[in-house]
């Protein structure tokens, strides 16, 4: 079992310094497989999901695309030149704030599905806190 | 340390996965978005300590800049506003692509390979379309501009060519990675085209825009990771994508049009469109006349749309429904999926006003059930019920799947004013004669009935 983590962690790290400018047709095609599979799933996971919760659906797979912060972390955090820097700051600035108000606000959504009403008292406070 | 950055890309992947799978039922779903929360937090945490990272001032300053924005959102914006909430994330997510893809370019843009050329390029070409076109429909929602479609002459034709102009420039672009000036203009191209392509689009159709923005922000993030060679960005864009690709092929199955349709159809740029059926006088009812009629019902359905949003009704309307479930009245909402302005935004809205999901019916659910329905009750809903869609082919909105409303024993609309919908179409469910329409506010009115209601 270790072993083959070893393997895989072995292949991904010598993928991952492949030159930065260059991809390899092979490295392509290896994310091709990775975009194809993620298709497949997110049709079959995504089919699932009901009607009700479309709104909350969306504003998650926000915060989850916003998993693009890392790239944008990388190009802040190098030693390459101050554009890409600043390029950077704001791009981990933007996806940051899907990251945070995504979650947050998908939570937020998700905490007001309820199945049977809930107390008056809890009720009315939640109206007034969220004004 | 490469592994381990790599180990949290591939947990986080995962409880991605596993999140969104938890949104297959308001249970369980929490659960899984605090995990898939987690993971974002462990896929951080492994970037910043990879060795390419050797400054912290400017991700410092991101981080905390972005976290006080984020947060302040998502705790003081009103439900009533998501669907502008979501239009604005969309532009930022799209705008982080976009620069890490310029910022990619800048750097090496002398040694380009074709493959990493074709991702960056697809990376800020759908990064500026999702950016100005989601600001656009931000504005739209907002009422910053008008919401009915924006249109000249030739405008398609224009479009057209400025498309094929921008996908020139990208080919050859990936034969010649170093035309430096060419990538800068296809990149103002991508932005300038998102603002022609929501422009001519209906406020209306913004539920199918809405999903299409979010699949273009998710498919940016995918060109991102195959630009970068990250495989949890190509994942989490993946699933972002195909969720939003999936809402508007449902959102468009809901109105009965294509894609194409929506995005160059300018539909409800016409008002002269008239129904056949739509004629005769309406027949106006008094809030103490409709109050006895839903307290001695045995059955109400509530039938939402737009107006209960702008009208911030959704706590009256709870409000009137409980009153009416104290006396022994069955309660249901009916939800027509693209009544709002995003998919799912009636039953955030009710949901917000502790309307509880059992009473929250899907069109299909509650069709059969209309016929044995004493009064349906309009809530600022008016396509989502014109019956010409279903009995008047001519109809702009023939086939449009509706809410049978007009197969109640009797149905009350509330209305703001005797004006035509937002599509500008005529509708005939008006003038039939068991339906009383009850003009005003719908806040106002719906707190009226809740009183005549109590004294009934």
């Amino acid at each position: 079992m270790s072993v083959d983590l070893f393997i895989v962690a072995a292949f991904i790290e010598e993928t991952a310094t492949a030159s930065d400018s260059f991809m390899s047709p092979e490295l392509f095609i290896a994310a091709l497989y990775v975009f194809a599979l993620a298709a497949f799933l997110g049709y079959q996971v995504i089919s699932r999901v009901p009607p009700l919760l479309h709104t909350p659906l969306m504003s998650a797979t926000n915060a989850i695309s916003a998993i693009s912060v890392v790239g944008a972390l990388v190009t802040a955090g190098s030693n390459h030149n101050t554009t890409s820097n600043i390029l950077g700051f704001i791009a981990v600035t933007a996806a940051t704030i899907n990251v945070v108000g995504g979650f947050m606000i998908t939570d937020r959504m998700l905490r007001m599905f309820r199945k049977k009403p809930a107390e008056k008292e809890t009720a009315e406070k939640e109206t007034k806190s969220r004004g | 340390m490469s592994y381990f950055s790599e180990l949290t890309y591939l947990l986080a992947s995962i409880l991605f996965i596993f999140g969104l799978k938890s949104l297959s039922h308001p249970d369980t779903a929490r659960r899984g978005m605090n995990l898939a929360a987690i993971g974002m937090l462990t896929a951080i945490v492994g970037t910043l300590v990879r060795h390419e990272i050797v400054r912290f001032e400017w991700i410092i300053a991101g981080l905390i800049i972005g976290s006080l924005i984020g947060a302040a959102m998502s705790i003081w914006m009103p439900m009533t506003a998501m669907p502008q909430r979501t239009a604005l994330s969309h532009a930022f997510g799209a705008l982080a692509a976009a620069l890490v893809g310029v910022s990619e370019y800048y750097r090496h843009g002398e040694t380009l390979g074709t493959f990493k050329m074709i991702a960056l390029g697809l990376e800020v070409l759908l990064g500026g379309i999702t950016v100005t076109g989601s600001l656009m429909a931000f504005i739209k929602l907002q009422d910053l501009i008008r919401g009915t479609p924006i249109t000249y002459k030739g405008q398609n034709i224009f479009n057209m060519t400025l498309f094929v102009a921008t996908v020139g420039i990208f080919a050859y672009l990936i034969f010649v990675p170093t035309a430096t000036v060419l990538f800068y203009i296809m990149v103002g191209l991508g932005f300038l085209f998102g603002i022609l392509l929501v422009l001519p689009i209906g406020a209306a159709d913004m539920p199918v825009v809405m999903s299409l923005l979010n699949s273009y922000a998710g498919l940016a993030a995918t060109a991102t990771g195959f630009a970068i060679s990250n495989n949890v960005l190509i994942i989490a864009g993946t699933l972002d994508g195909f969720s939003g690709f999936i809402l508007s092929i449902l959102m468009c199955r809901a109105m009965n049009r294509s894609v194409t349709n929506v995005l160059f159809g300018a539909f409800g740029a016409e008002t002269s469109l008239v129904s056949n059926l739509a004629h005769g006088e309406m027949r106006e009812v008094g809030a103490e006349d409709v109050a006895v009629q839903l307290a001695y019902a045995r059955q109400v359905v509530f039938v939402p749309g737009y107006g209960m949003a702008t009208a911030q009704a959704q706590h009256a309307v709870r409000e009137l429904a409980e009153l009416l479930i104290a006396r022994g009245v069955t309660v249901k909402y009916a939800i027509h999926p693209v009544a709002g302005r995003m998919p799912g935004h009636m039953n955030v809205l009710l949901a917000e006003a502790n309307v509880p999901y059992a009473q929250l019916y899907e069109m299909e659910q509650i069709n059969p059930d209309m016929s044995s329905t004493d009064v349906a009750v309009v809530i600022g809903a008016n396509d989502v019920v014109n019956p010409d869609a279903r009995d008047n082919p001519q109809s702009a909105i023939a086939g449009m799947p509706i809410i049978e409303v007009d197969h109640a024993k009797s149905v009350v609309v509330l209305k703001r004013g005797k004006g035509k919908g937002f599509a500008g179409i005529e509708n005939p469910l008006f003038f039939k004669p068991n339906t009383g329409m009850l003009y005003g506010d719908a806040r106002a009115s719906l707190t009226k009935l809740a009183q005549a209601v109590q004294q009934a």
